[in-house]
């Protein structure tokens, strides 16, 4: 009945692996794009309109130094899909580490004191949560590019997604970590270091989070998903990433202006890596779910 | 005895837990056992013993992981199919009657006491409603509980624990078995609760013939109440026979050592008896740890003092207009415990006991009253800081799970600069460790690997690290077998008496706290109803609860005062 004895006899289903190996492909290629990919997308000088609009390489106008062919400014769709997913997985990942953080302080402040703190906390909560995700985003960006001209450059517009997907997600994290804290700080070890005298701050730090962490591992990588979607989505709708810095929701954008005229393959090469990205990172999350939830131990 | 056969014949039973790829792990090896009808053959022995895992497999409920794999159980008289824990003519439930430790959750929540209680009536004897309700009706009464036409339409949580108790062990008669299972049925009851569950289960073996296997861990409850025992070691019994000749003479060199550890509640011994000896490396460090406090001039034997402190729960409600419900736990209470003295606070579970506890420890702001740690007052918001110390009643949940043993005792001489440096800090935890009986090495381990008994040993010696001048035990040997709650009550007063701690040291068991203290005071509902010298209010108590509550702990005086009446000699 070891923990060792357990852990080997779970064994990781072959769908989860693959999809791991998919997820780890990905990240591997987005974050080696400037080695990996072909042409560099972001230097305007290296591409031509004249190759604009080419089928995929397969196909019987298709060029074979465009693999996946090109778009309607004559970039290389498979350096640009690079580019993209690399852009995509920064602003998902970088929400989902704001969310996360913000979301795991505030729910052990709520949870460990209670009272009034606990209460602002979670009706401020409750007023986003009863905000659709996109919309609140989408006010966020529309305020933010009002406010400051710069906001729409590819320096600045990154940063205002982030801000934008996270200020929703974060009550997920808030809610789960104070549910989970509450539990703890009534345990015998947390009252002994009180009994000890041990300052607030570091019995949450030191004692509570490391006990109510796993919960928010698993939660942060199915929230990696929806963050690269809600990124997609935004992006779709024009107040994302501009097109010279596409991401992969960009890309789709600007594909589905083309999609009637017979090239679909703007839009349908980065969608399906947009679908495989967020289906492989989901998969691997309900296995994290699982396998973390102790109902699920002591069955085989 | 009678010439009616057995109403259960265990032979060599073997059970083994583990996965079909793994080594399998025998849980049980070769157990005999037998009862007659009207008998009640009590099971004893340490927690992981095996002996819930004897009354699982007369029951089938051995879990998908354990297997019979060598032995026969007959049960009146037929053979158990061991593959399936099936019996020709033989159903759980009808034949073999059930008795569970826990009564909050033995009871279905959801569904009244006639519907639980009809439930099998109806599977098992095909009683139409009405028949299984006058049925009900009658063993409701047999079982003693009030009013049962009121408690059949009642749920739950509308009874107290020693009803649903009651409904539990009617539940467990109601189709006449001939063999009842009783898994620790006490265990998580009060002891007048108690006494009254004991004497039902007895007077069930002597009016209805039925067999009762009596799993326990206490001895007390063998002494009070089984015929025969059977005391289990690591999945073997190694000493069987009656009660009487078992637990006055005991043969075996462990049931010798498990009946000695029993704290006595007629006799005061400097020592309890305990199964194995101490770490010999224990004294050098004892003596470290003694300079140390000593040196320390906060840690000067702490005098505590409660003026009639009050403690209110459910409080004022946020919403305005609704009308706060008010329950007064602690009512007036005013104690104080001398330096070097260990004092005792004893009572039901709900009188309170805990709530003082933890106002003491600064875990909760008392509503009223003044407590005051050697002349500074240290209710509410001003903590006691190091100098006062707790140790929990569950040593599973007392330790942090993600934290090495050492880094956990450390953080305390860190936090506030005990030692010059990381380096003595660490020295100072592995002293601590080594001066409560476990290995220096211990430190570099996770709290999951080591036992319940262990655990609580760290968890003393975490109390100790801030070099307290007062500590405050709440329960500390409730949760642990027999032989560990005799070395973990040593320790303590060990502890004292090396550096003069003072204690206030809480439980509901009388003869660990007659044990353990120099002066006790008993409560009852929130109030302290008497308040003496231990030898005083064990000889001669005055208050009418003190009277009651003595007089209903199962003890093995019992054995004794027979042995003594019948003047043989008891020399063991």
């Amino acid at each position: 009945m070891s923990a060792a004895t357990h852990r080997r006899r779970w064994r990781v289903p072959l769908s989860v692996t693959a999809a791991a190996a998919i997820v780890v492909l990905i990240i591997l290629a987005a974050a080696l794009a400037p080695w990996v990919s072909p042409y560099n997308p972001l230097d305007i000088g290296s591409f031509d309109l004249m190759n604009a609009e080419l089928p995929p390489a397969f196909m019987v106008d298709g060029d074979w130094r465009f693999l996946l062919g090109t778009d309607n400014q004559g970039r290389d769709l498979f350096s640009t899909m690079l580019y993209g997913v690399r852009i995509s997985i920064v602003i998902g990942g970088g929400a989902v580490l704001l969310a996360s953080s913000v979301g795991v302080v505030l729910g052990l402040l709520a949870g460990y004191f209670g009272g009034w703190v606990d209460m602002l906390v979670m009706r401020v909560g409750d007023v986003i949560l009863s905000l659709p995700t996109i919309l609140l985003a989408l006010l966020i960006s529309g305020i933010a590019r009002a406010s400051f001209p710069n906001a729409g450059t590819a320096q600045w517009a990154p940063v205002i997604l982030v801000g934008a997907i996270a200020i929703h997600e974060w009550v997920q994290y808030a809610r789960t970590v104070r549910a989970a804290t509450m539990v703890e700080a009534r345990k015998d070890y947390v009252r002994a270091t009180r009994v000890i005298g041990l300052p607030g701050l570091r019995i949450m730090a030191r004692h509570i989070l490391p006990n109510v962490l796993s919960p928010v591992i698993v939660i942060a990588t199915i929230n990696l998903a929806g963050a690269v979607l809600t990124e997609a989505t935004l992006s779709f709708l024009g107040v994302g990433m501009p097109p010279t810095y596409p991401s992969l929701g960009t890309l789709i954008r600007i594909g589905n202006d083309f999609v009637f005229s017979g090239i679909w393959w703007i839009v349908a090469f980065p969608a399906v890596l947009l679908v495989i990205l967020v289906l492989s990172v989901n998969v691997v999350g309900d296995w994290l779910r699982d396998y973390f939830n102790p109902m699920r131990r002591g069955r085989s | 005895m009678s010439g009616a056969p057995a109403v259960l014949v265990i032979s060599g039973l073997t059970v083994a837990y583990g996965h079909p790829d793994d080594p399998p792990v025998e849980a049980v090896t070769g157990v005999d056992l037998t009862i007659a009808p009207g008998e009640i053959h009590a099971l004893v022995g340490e927690s992981g013993a095996g002996k819930t895992t004897v009354g699982n497999a007369l029951m089938g409920l051995l879990g998908a992981s354990g297997r019979i794999t060598a032995g026969e159980i007959h049960i009146g008289g037929r053979p158990v199919d061991t593959r399936t824990g099936r019996t020709e003519g033989i159903t759980p439930g009808r034949d073999v009657g059930a008795i569970f430790q826990d009564p909050m959750t033995s009871l279905n929540p959801l569904f009244t006491v006639e519907s639980q209680l009809g439930e099998a009536m109806r599977h098992h004897l095909g009683l139409s409603r009405a028949e299984a309700r006058i049925r009900s009706l009658e063993l409701l009464r047999a079982v003693g509980i009030p009013e049962p036409e009121r408690r059949l339409s009642a749920y739950p949580h509308q009874l107290s624990g020693g009803q649903r108790q009651r409904v539990v062990i009617a539940t467990a008669l109601s189709c006449n078995p001939q063999l009842i299972v009783a898994d620790e049925p006490t265990t998580a009851l009060d002891v007048s609760v108690q006494a009254q569950i004991l004497r039902l289960i007895r007077a069930l073996a002597d009016e209805r013939r039925v067999g009762v296997l009596l799993v326990t861990h206490n001895m007390g409850v063998v002494a009070e109440t089984a015929d025969r025992v059977s005391i289990m070691l690591r999945g073997r019994v190694v000493e069987t026979g009656p009660v009487d000749r078992v637990l006055g003479r005991p043969e075996h060199p462990y049931a010798r050592a498990l009946i000695g550890a029993v704290p006595r509640i007629d006799v005061k011994s400097e020592r309890l008896a305990t199964p194995s000896e101490e770490n010999p490396a224990a004294s050098d460090a004892r003596n470290a740890v003694r300079g140390r406090m000593r040196a320390d001039p906060a840690s000067a034997s702490g005098e505590l003092a409660v003026e009639h402190l009050c403690i209110d729960y459910g409080g004022a409600s946020w919403l305005p207009g609704r009308k706060a419900r008010v329950f007064r736990a602690v009512d007036d209470v005013s104690f104080s415990v001398r330096p070097g003295e260990i004092f005792g606070l004893v009572g039901e579970s709900g009188c309170g006991k805990t709530s003082v506890a933890n106002a003491i420890a600064g875990l909760l702001a008392p509503t009223a009253g003044r407590i005051t740690l050697s002349g500074k007052p240290i209710a509410g918001r001003r903590r006691a800081g190091r100098a006062l110390q707790m140790v929990f009643q569950d040593p599973y949940s007392a330790l942090n799970p993600r934290l090495r043993v050492r880094t956990a005792l450390a953080e305390p001489i860190v936090f506030y600069r005990l030692a010059t440096s990381r380096a003595a800090a660490a020295e100072d935890a592995a002293i601590l460790l080594e001066a409560v009986g476990l290995d220096r090495t211990a430190g570099a381990r996770f709290p999951h690997a080591f036992s319940g008994g262990q655990r609580q040993r760290i968890a003393i010696a975490r109390a100790l690290a801030p070099r307290p001048s007062f500590l405050v035990c709440d329960e500390p040997t409730s949760s642990l077998d027999v032989s560990v709650q005799a070395q973990i009550l040593n320790l303590l007063k060990d502890l004292r008496d090396l550096t003069g701690l003072s204690m206030l040291f809480i439980s509901h068991d009388l003869a660990v706290i007659r044990q353990m203290c120099d002066r006790i005071a008993v409560m009852q509902a929130g109030r302290i109803v008497e308040l003496a010298d231990t030898e005083t209010l064990f000889a001669t108590p005055q208050h009418a609860y003190t009277r009651e509550l003595l007089s209903l702990v199962p003890t093995l005086d019992r054995i004794a005062r027979r042995a003594a009446e019948q003047g043989a000699p008891s020399n063991g």
